[in-house]
């Protein structure tokens, strides 16, 4: 468990003009992209973080994902944490995560006090209604421009394909508890992973 | 309605959502259930109504989804100052609920993130920590693409709510393939809802 791989195999560190300029910079990105996350806001960190800041590579914002949804708590609030961190040390994480949490609890909070009872209205239960049917949309878009980050995984497409399938049918339609999937089909793809890597990196040291 | 909450009351409402922190697994709505049985079954702290607008409140404005556990200290402090009738009166135990809920929430599972984190990225190099990466890859993003499913399947029979199946099939074909900015689509969709088009 404790052999160490080639660094020539991991994904090199973004360009440096690509990061967050001081953890104010990371405080107003955060609070930016949490106010434009309605019904969630994992869709605009991707397109944030990765596609206009160029802060994280595809990959390396799956990989970061990975470890944001394995660990307790809500996973946006630990991806702010861990960019953050990575940056600033515990003073960006902490400012990542106040972004993220400030502002829309201000919000949130200002919304609960004048519309309690609001929601019954079928205008606003219609809007909301259509904001979550847009949202769902958000998220499965996300989910399908991730997918070519997989094109690099050790595991190989088809591997990769199968495990992603099976997830899908056992979360969408069969509706198996989470926890389990991630133990049983998880599970099984670290252990598969690990294999390829230790053989991939025997084919790197002797060509 | 108005409950009396003595400080044990309030240190139990911490520690409620403290012992939850770390059950919180694919975030914290995964936890509702038992914050169910307990504020609204157990305690009667929370109105059966309050609990679910809390989450529908929250779902509908923008941040993280967690904002619904603030949603749930703001109203279990409004109840114990006094109800909606208090007033501004009330205000001041519902930033007390809001505080100790989010602490709660938060705080166990943040620590742990944070440590786990950076021990996984000060050994990314380690051949276990990147198996775990690569492993989980295809897995979190079918998990996206099935979560999108999800809240697509809310929106009920796919005959009889067409409108709103296509408004999820459009939406998610305009994220994938263009770069136009989701608060329009939002926005669109809102409209569309608001009018009873969708």
């Amino acid at each position: 468990m404790t052999e160490k791989l080639p660094a020539a195999a991991t994904a090199p560190d973004p360009p440096a003009q690509h990061r967050p300029r001081s953890p104010t910079d990371l405080f107003w990105s955060f609070t930016w992209l949490a106010l434009q996350g309605f019904g969630g806001v994992l869709a605009i960190v991707q397109r944030e973080m990765v596609e206009k800041k160029q802060w994280l590579t595809r990959e390396e914002f799956v990989e970061d994902w990975a470890v944001a949804q394995i660990l307790p708590g809500p996973n946006v609030v630990n991806l702010s944490l861990m960019i953050g961190d990575r940056y600033f040390g515990l003073r960006g994480a902490l400012m990542a995560l106040a972004g993220m949490l400030t502002f829309p609890l201000v919000i949130v909070l200002a919304l609960a006090a004048i519309f309690t009872g609001m929601a019954d209205s079928p205008a606003v239960a219609g809007a909301l209604r259509g904001m979550g049917a847009v949202a769902g949309g958000l998220i499965a878009a996300t989910g399908l421009k991730l997918i070519a980050a997989l094109q690099t995984n050790v595991m190989g497409r088809l591997a990769c394909g199968v495990l992603a399938t099976v997830t899908f049918c056992a979360i969408a339609l069969l509706h198996v508890a989470l926890a389990w999937v991630l133990l049983s089909v998880g599970g099984l793809a670290c252990i598969w992973a690990y294999r390829q890597l230790g053989l991939a990196s025997r084919r790197g040291a002797a060509p | 309605m108005i409950i009396t909450l003595t400080s044990a009351d309030w240190l139990a409402l911490l520690t409620h959502f403290l012992s939850l922190s770390l059950l919180a697994v694919g975030g914290a709505i995964t936890t509702a259930p038992d914050m169910h049985r307990y504020l609204v079954t157990q305690q009667h702290w929370l109105s059966d109504s309050q609990f679910t607008s809390s989450i529908a409140l929250a779902q509908s404005a923008p941040g993280p989804n967690v904002l619904f556990i603030a949603l749930f200290g703001w109203n279990v402090g409004m109840n114990a100052g006094g109800g909606a009738a208090a007033g501004l009166a009330a205000w001041p135990y519902a930033a007390l609920g809001v505080l100790l809920a989010m602490i709660g929430i938060l705080l166990p599972s943040t620590t742990l993130t944070f440590a786990a984190a950076r021990w996984g990225h000060q050994n990314r190099e380690l051949r276990a920590v990147r198996a775990f990466k690569q492993g989980m890859a295809p897995i979190v993003i079918a998990l996206l693409i099935a979560t999108g499913w999800i809240l697509a399947a809310n929106n009920g029979n796919a005959v009889k709510s067409w409108p709103l199946w296509l408004l999820t099939a459009v939406t998610a074909l305009l994220v994938w393939r263009t770069r136009i900015h989701m608060l329009w689509l939002l926005g669109a969709g809102g409209l569309l809802g608001w009018f009873g088009l969708v």
